[in-house]
């Protein structure tokens, strides 16, 4: 991960990536706030909230391919990272609220002066630091991948009952942060943030800003993870993936690999989800349903697995597609959604990605297609004899 | 990481005592006992079935058996070890089929297969040094591979895969190498080849070769142990084994 050595390795695509992000932080904050809102140049506040929102969910999608398309790690359990990411950047901002709630406690947020709790819980302690949460919003989802990866790669677990374990893992987290009395405002989540570090949320410049930010996140979190897949630990990360027993044949530690990856994973996915909680305001324990982590899987899916740019890419145009979408036809959004992911995985099993770089008849070390490839190969890297 | 040490118990490189292995109630293994002399190479013949590969999953610890010993360096209980202590204590394996990492190219493939600390941080920070790259280097022109280096391990033929296992064994240096059935597939002149790779690898490491190739293993020139129905059934030279009449009865005389 050396720089140098690094930069060397970065392929233009990626070098195109990383300008077009620097750009678009520099130019949508430009013609969001310097332009006359009458002139045609000029993006409307709504908008940038709405591509920041779509920059979070790319971060998410940069997360999972770290994991599923360099480790084959299939994860239907990350909404949950993120939505452990995105409280913690609820509780600070809840606690910025002071007394300027409806019941005015200057330390309890509204919803436990409602509840009657007498004094703040201890899980609270210490969130109207902005330090203290930042790393909170790393802490927390490191620590839980760290457990969870911890005992899942050390037993074995892979493929299938890996996958039903992650989504069990949030689902559970759902039904708990749910209840009222587990402390984090049950059903209606954290909200009616006030501001962030001083500036009002809501004011253009802070919308500006967070996703100038976002799009600087992104960069970091791109570059991180290319110059990981791209380190021989990366290498030994697509040999797991590909011929998982062969490895530890050769003498690797195998859970550790996967461990380290997928704590760094959660942790991105966690930074995403604290980035989306100021931009859209709100967040409740539907981030935690099962149901977003799978469309995680589909972002990156249609984007092109085990590419990362692939990932952003998915993330943005099927959340573009889908805010279309539900627009025009709300109903149909779901089986929108549904047709692309069998129409990509049939017609496009590269994704987006894989197809247009066919199209330049380069080959590229692109992982094996689809989920019924991938087990087959994991069952014969199992079986080698 | 430490891996548990005994007091010197056998001289033997690979000591393996009664062990025993069955699948669902059939014997795959039972009561095999097998000897290996430090720098010694050793050639192990047997019909379909015999337990061959079995033996192998046993000291790789792939699978572990119901009873029996296996020590490696007189030192080392291979039962108490999994697979990666195994491989790190210097115990490599080329499998029956054979398997390289289709997605990387075929110095990468050595590459990760190459003697270096395999730390999570180590592989992190650390890349391919000069030295490492020599390694490679000599490993590709070794197994003759040095114009296939930027190809995939996927796109290689059933030979080219047979040696770039070959390469990789090499490039991990390990002080037993289990080799299974490099032969298979190959074609009468890399076969020949094969042979004379495998007899200069044997010059400064202990090898257990897996073959079903009559004319391979007499190219060999070295011990033979014949297993049959998961135990050992003769030993000695190749011409010894063939005279012995049970060995006629249940293999060469099918
Ligand atoms: N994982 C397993 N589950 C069930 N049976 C197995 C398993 N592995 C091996 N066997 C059985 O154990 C017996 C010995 O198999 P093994 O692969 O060791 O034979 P071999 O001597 O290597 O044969 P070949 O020359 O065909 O490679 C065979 O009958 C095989 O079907
Ligand atoms: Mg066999």
């Amino acid at each position: 991960m050396i720089t140098g050595r690094f930069l060397a390795k970065l392929d233009r695509l990626g070098i195109a990536f990383i300008i077009l992000m620097l750009a678009v932080a520099i130019i949508v904050p430009v013609l969001a706030l310097a332009i006359p809102a009458k002139s045609a140049f000029a993006i409307p506040p709504y908008v940038v909230a709405l591509m920041g929102k779509y920059l979070c969910y790319a971060l998410l999608a940069l997360a999972l391919d770290l994991v599923w398309g360099y480790c084959g790690i299939l994860s239907l359990g990350h909404g949950a990272f993120f939505a452990l990411g995105g409280y913690a950047m609820g509780m600070y901002l809840m606690r910025q609220i002071g007394a300027r709630g409806v019941y005015a406690n200057p330390i309890l947020p509204d919803f436990m002066v409602f509840l009657n709790y007498k004094e703040l819980p201890i899980p609270w302690w210490g969130f109207n630091f902005f330090p203290y949460a930042m790393a909170m919003v790393m802490l927390v989802p490191g620590l839980l991948a760290f457990a969870f990866g911890w005992f899942a790669f050390r037993s074995r677990v892979t493929g299938v009952y890996l996958s039903i374990i992650t989504q069990a893992l949030t689902y559970a987290l759902k039904l708990a942060f749910f209840r009222n009395d587990f402390g984090f405002g049950g059903n209606n989540g954290l909200t009616d943030f006030k501001d962030i570090v001083g500036f009002n949320v809501q004011a253009d410049a802070t919308r500006a800003a967070l996703f100038s930010i976002s799009a600087i996140a992104l960069v970091i979190a791109f570059i991180l993870a290319k110059a990981i897949v791209t380190s021989k630990y990366g290498k030994a990360l697509i040999a797991v993936r590909d011929a998982e027993s062969r490895v530890r044949f050769l003498g690797y530690r195998v859970e550790n690999y996967k461990l380290f990856v997928w704590v760094v994973s959660a942790v991105i996915a966690g930074i995403a989800g604290a980035l989306y909680v100021p931009q859209v305001g709100i967040i409740n324990p539907s981030e935690f349903d099962p149901g977003n982590s799978i469309e995680a899987v589909i972002w990156v899916a249609v984007g092109g697995r085990g590419t990362l740019v692939g990932a952003v890419l998915g993330a943005i145009v099927v959340n573009f597609a889908k805010t279309y979408f539900t627009g025009v036809f709300p109903e149909y959004w779901l089986f929108g959604l549904g047709a692309l992911f069998v129409l990509v995985t049939l017609f496009l099993p590269k994704g987006i990605l894989g197809w247009l770089s066919s199209l330049r008849r380069k080959p590229t070390p692109a992982p094996p297609a689809s989920l019924a490839e991938r087990s087959t190969i994991a069952e014969e890297g199992g079986s080698a004899q | 990481m430490t891996i548990p040490e005994n007091p010197l118990l056998t001289r033997s490189l690979l000591y393996l005592d009664g062990v025993a292995v069955s699948f669902d109630g059939y014997k795959a293994l039972r009561g095999l006992s097998l000897m290996l002399e430090p720098g010694e190479m050793r050639a192990i013949i047997g019909p379909n079935g015999a337990g061959k590969t079995t033996m192998m999953d046993v000291i790789t610890g792939k699978t572990r058996p119901d009873e029996g010993d296996v020590y490696f360096d007189g030192r080392h209980n291979l039962l108490q070890l999994d697979e990666t202590e195994i491989a790190q204590l210097g115990v490599g394996r080329k499998f029956q089929k054979p398997t390289v990492f289709e997605n990387h190219t075929v110095s990468d493939n050595i590459l990760l297969a190459a003697k270096a600390p395999r730390e999570v941080f180590a592989t992190l920070f650390g890349g391919a040094r000069a030295r490492e790259q020599e390694t490679i280097d000599r490993i590709l022109e070794t197994t003759r591979l040095t114009d296939h280096r930027a190809r995939l391990g996927g796109a290689l033929s059933h030979g080219q895969k047979q040696w770039l296992e070959i390469g990789m064994l090499l490039a991990q240096d390990p002080k037993l190498l289990l080799v299974d059935e490099p032969v298979a597939g190959m074609t009468d002149a890399e076969t020949a080849v094969t042979a004379e790779l495998l007899r200069e690898i044997a010059r400064d490491h202990s090898v257990v070769v897996v073959e079903h190739d009559m004319a391979f293993v007499r190219e060999l020139g070295v011990k033979v142990t014949v297993l049959h129905e998961g135990s050992v059934l003769a030993e000695g030279t190749l011409d010894q084994v063939s005279a012995d009449e049970r060995v006629i009865e249940v293999y060469l005389g099918r």
